[in-house]
């Protein structure tokens, strides 16, 4: 027995160890992404993200205070006093110079030789002393190309650049919108239309309702590819060319087959009684609809409201294909994610915020409405 | 904003205009076509009964029928047409032009592996995943988070593992976790562990559940048991697993042959074949957390009374999962990998926004946007699009007959 038990208790230790490594391997990306969005530029190209923690050794240039309006004339020498860091920074500087060629050739406590008399005092905690003649000191400040430990620092600075102040292609709150014009009739137009059709198909009468149903499901593997040759032709010769009514029509027919054969199945589920009895009492199907099957039907409408937000939200093929045109006004936020990888591939910080403002939405719709969501995919992968 | 307002004028105006078509069709129906009084209002309520249906349907029958099965015969038209030759009928050149093409058969060659890889190895880590939460206390929030790659966009996924797979020159810090990583390794015993012995031993289970799987297909076969036709079918997928295990063999081979240039930064998309499996662990990443989800319900709905007989009688942990659990859950895998795969079909946004088919790792769908848009050449997009619909052609058929079967 004792055996058993410590067998047990071993094996739900390797359990809770193994789930822990999967977990963490799965949500390890996405972190990555999260705290890159919140680095600025050169903290991302000096160190990884797993190190945004702990603090990190950088490369600085920094130049001195204006000395024709900062500099002390002290017994014919001119000094010029200062801090290369900016109040309430806690740098550790480890080496440093005074040319780009030779930047870490001085200690911190040094006195570097600039030569004829001038000289340059750096301490280690970014305090600088400039002195020399009247001409020496004056000009543009003297350079000083510092390797320090940074403490950690994260910023929002990147959000405030993506979602105000960034111009053209780093804004995306143009973007942003577009997509949610897109995506909000394009989730509740088919939601519409599929659930009187699932009402139809679960619980009226009528030749052929069989033939439909197997029409539908086969419809459901149709891949979209074969839709975008025919539908720019067809949308072309009806005159809505690409725009938005091209693109929620295109998603409500792509969205139908997965939302009637979700609601349909789900309206079969209900009590037949509800509905006979509904009947016996005069009630029209349009009534018994709207104010029986409607209601009792919301988890299903939930389920598929949120698969059709999720992939309208996230879409790039449809978008691009019906409502991306020259003049690139109507661009969603997806495939303005793909221009940037295209020209700002280096840039990591606008990246990685561009793309966890895209996310953000979706993902609170997510752990928000996950109920639904497992509710849906349980019912809707064909069995 | 401008664009947020007209969203909203949109949404009133269709919904509206739908719910309208709804209410008003049925009034004129039952008020003026065929009114529930008057001498025949028997008749005429059961006309206005036969005819309802088909109000309910029709706006969901002509959406489908023109956005989704007319498409499928126009696309199959324009396959055998030239548009620059006047709309020719031209048989099968289209289809001739894209199989001379290198890409085309670089795109088939991927969308194979794709095919073969992605679905099992997401339902694969999925069915360990479902075990492996089920078992625990705080299983629900782990589950939750394998989950949530399901809610991001593929071109989402696609930048987070841009910034897996980033490179940066060997003298500098590396901002990519995978090359943070590889730099670790410098060719020592720890690098023939992890690099070489792991691998091997990962691909070695992979062929031994493979030739398993395999035996069990072929065996019914061999002892003479079904049709032609089944026995035929049997065969086949012998043939297919043996393939897989020889191919599974020499690549075991080739990485004790391989040798790694430890120390160098890779961009691992751009090394030829294998950037095929960066980009796939971007989809296996995604559809996990689906294949986890399903099978975690079906895992729960296995009878405890099978379990517990195999408890009594004996059986390892091991043994209850392989032998009692997913037999008991193999029509759910079977419906797991049937929609993956046609997940894997259809999938277009991580190359794209990946490499864009460069550096040898074009697929179908990325090769049709492609001639669609770049080269303009309609004829043969159509074809491509038809490889893709008759890839898919066999999951339809299976699909609606198991759909008829059980609505009967």
């Amino acid at each position: 027995m004792a055996a058993t038990a410590g067998r047990k208790s071993s094996l739900s230790w390797a359990v809770n160890i193994s789930v822990v490594a999967l977990v963490l391997l799965w949500i390890f990306p996405t972190l990555g992404l999260f705290v890159s969005s919140f680095r600025t530029a050169d903290q991302i190209s000096a160190s990884g993200w797993w190190s945004a923690m702990l603090p990190a050794e950088q490369n600085l240039v920094a130049r001195a205070i204006d000395p024709d309006e900062n500099r002390v004339d002290e017994n014919g020498r001119f000094v010029v006093r200062g801090n290369i860091f900016e109040d309430g920074v806690s740098a550790e500087i480890s080496a440093w110079g005074v040319s780009s060629r030779a930047i870490d050739i001085y200690q911190p406590g040094d006195t570097a030789d600039l030569g004829e008399g001038e000289t340059m005092l750096l301490g280690p905690d970014g305090a600088y002393e400039w002195s020399g003649n009247d001409d020496q000191i004056s000009g543009r400040g003297q350079r000083i190309f510092v390797t320090a430990t940074t403490p950690p620092e994260l910023t929002t600075e990147n959000y405030s650049t993506i979602l105000f102040s960034g111009s053209g292609q780093d804004n995306m709150t143009k973007a942003f919108f577009n997509t949610l014009t897109v995506t909000i009739p394009a989730t509740v137009i088919p939601i519409l239309i599929a659930a009187f059709a699932a009402y139809a198909l679960a619980w009226m009468e009528f030749p052929g309702r069989a033939l439909l149903i197997a029409a539908i499901v086969a419809l459901l593997v149709v891949p979209l590819q074969l839709a975008l040759i025919p539908l720019l032709r067809f949308h072309e010769w009806i005159g809505i060319g690409k725009g938005y009514l091209g693109v929620w029509l295109a998603h409500t027919g792509f969205g139908l087959p997965l939302a009637i054969y979700l609601l349909r199945n789900y309206m079969v589920g209900l009590p037949r009684d509800i509905i006979e009895n509904a009947r016996v009492d005069g009630a029209t199907d349009f009534q018994i609809f709207v104010k029986i099957i409607l209601p009792l039907s919301f988890p299903a409408l939930a389920s598929f409201a949120i698969f059709q937000f999720l992939w309208t939200y996230n879409d790039l093929l449809v978008a691009r294909v019906f409502l991306i045109d020259a003049t690139g006004q109507t661009t969603v936020m997806t495939a303005q994610i793909v221009e940037l990888l295209g020209t700002r591939g280096g840039n990591w910080e606008i990246l990685a915020t561009a793309a966890f403002v895209s996310i953000a939405v979706p993902l609170l719709v997510f752990f928000s409405m996950q109920k639904y969501l497992v509710r849906g995919l349980l019912a809707g992968s064909v069995k | 904003m401008e664009a947020a307002l007209l969203g909203l004028v949109t949404i009133i105006i269709g919904v509206g205009g739908c719910v309208g078509y709804f209410y008003f069709s049925n009034v004129v129906l039952d008020r003026f076509i065929y009114p529930a009084e008057g001498p025949n209002a028997g008749h005429n309520i059961n006309r206005a009964n036969q005819i309802r249906p088909w109000l309910f349907l029709f706006p969901a029958i002509a959406a489908l029928g023109l956005y989704l099965a007319y498409p499928v015969f126009e696309t199959l038209r324009l396959s055998f047409i030239d548009r620059d030759a006047g709309n020719a009928f031209v048989g099968f050149a289209n289809y001739q032009q894209m199989m001379s093409e290198p890409k085309f058969w670089e795109a088939m060659r991927n969308n194979m592996l794709w095919l073969i890889v992605v679905p099992a190895a997401a339902t694969a880590f999925g069915l360990l995943a479902a075990q492996l939460t089920d078992r625990i206390s705080w299983g629900a929030v782990a589950k939750s988070l394998i989950f949530m790659p399901m809610a991001i966009s593929f071109v989402g996924a696609s930048v987070i593992f841009k910034l897996v797979y980033d490179a940066r020159g060997a003298d500098q810090n590396q901002i990519g976790v995978l090359n943070a990583v590889w730099m670790q390794f410098e060719g020592g015993a720890g690098s023939f562990l992890f690099l070489k012995l792991l691998p091997a031993f990962l691909i070695l289970c992979f062929a031994a559940i493979v030739a398993y799987v395999g035996y069990l297909v072929v065996a019914p076969a061999l002892r003479g048991a079904g049709g032609g036709l089944s026995k035929l079918l049997r065969v086949l997928v012998g043939v297919g697993a043996a393939w897989l295990v020889f191919i599974s063999l020499r690549s075991v081979f080739g990485i004790f042959v391989a040798d790694f240039p430890y120390g160098e930064p890779q961009q691992w998309l751009t090394l030829p074949f294998y950037n095929n499996f960066f980009l796939m662990i971007v989809l296996v990443w995604i559809q996990t957390g689906f294949a986890m989800v399903i099978l975690s319900a079906a895992l729960r709905g296995i009878p405890e009374e099978t379990i517990e007989a195999a408890v009594i009688d004996g059986a390892n942990p091991f043994q209850i999962f392989f032998k009692i659990k997913v037999p008991q859950i193999m029509s759910t895998i079977v419906v797991v990998w049937t929609t993956i795969t046609l997940t894997v079909l259809k999938v277009f946004d991580i190359v794209f926004a990946m490499t864009n088919g460069q550096w040898e790792t074009q697929v179908l769908a990325n090769y049709m946007f492609d001639k669609l848009f770049r080269a303009n050449d309609w004829g043969v997009a159509s074809a491509s699009a038809m490889v893709i619909m008759l890839l898919v052609s066999p999951i339809l058929v299976w699909n609606v007959y198991t759909a008829r079967k059980e609505m009967r």
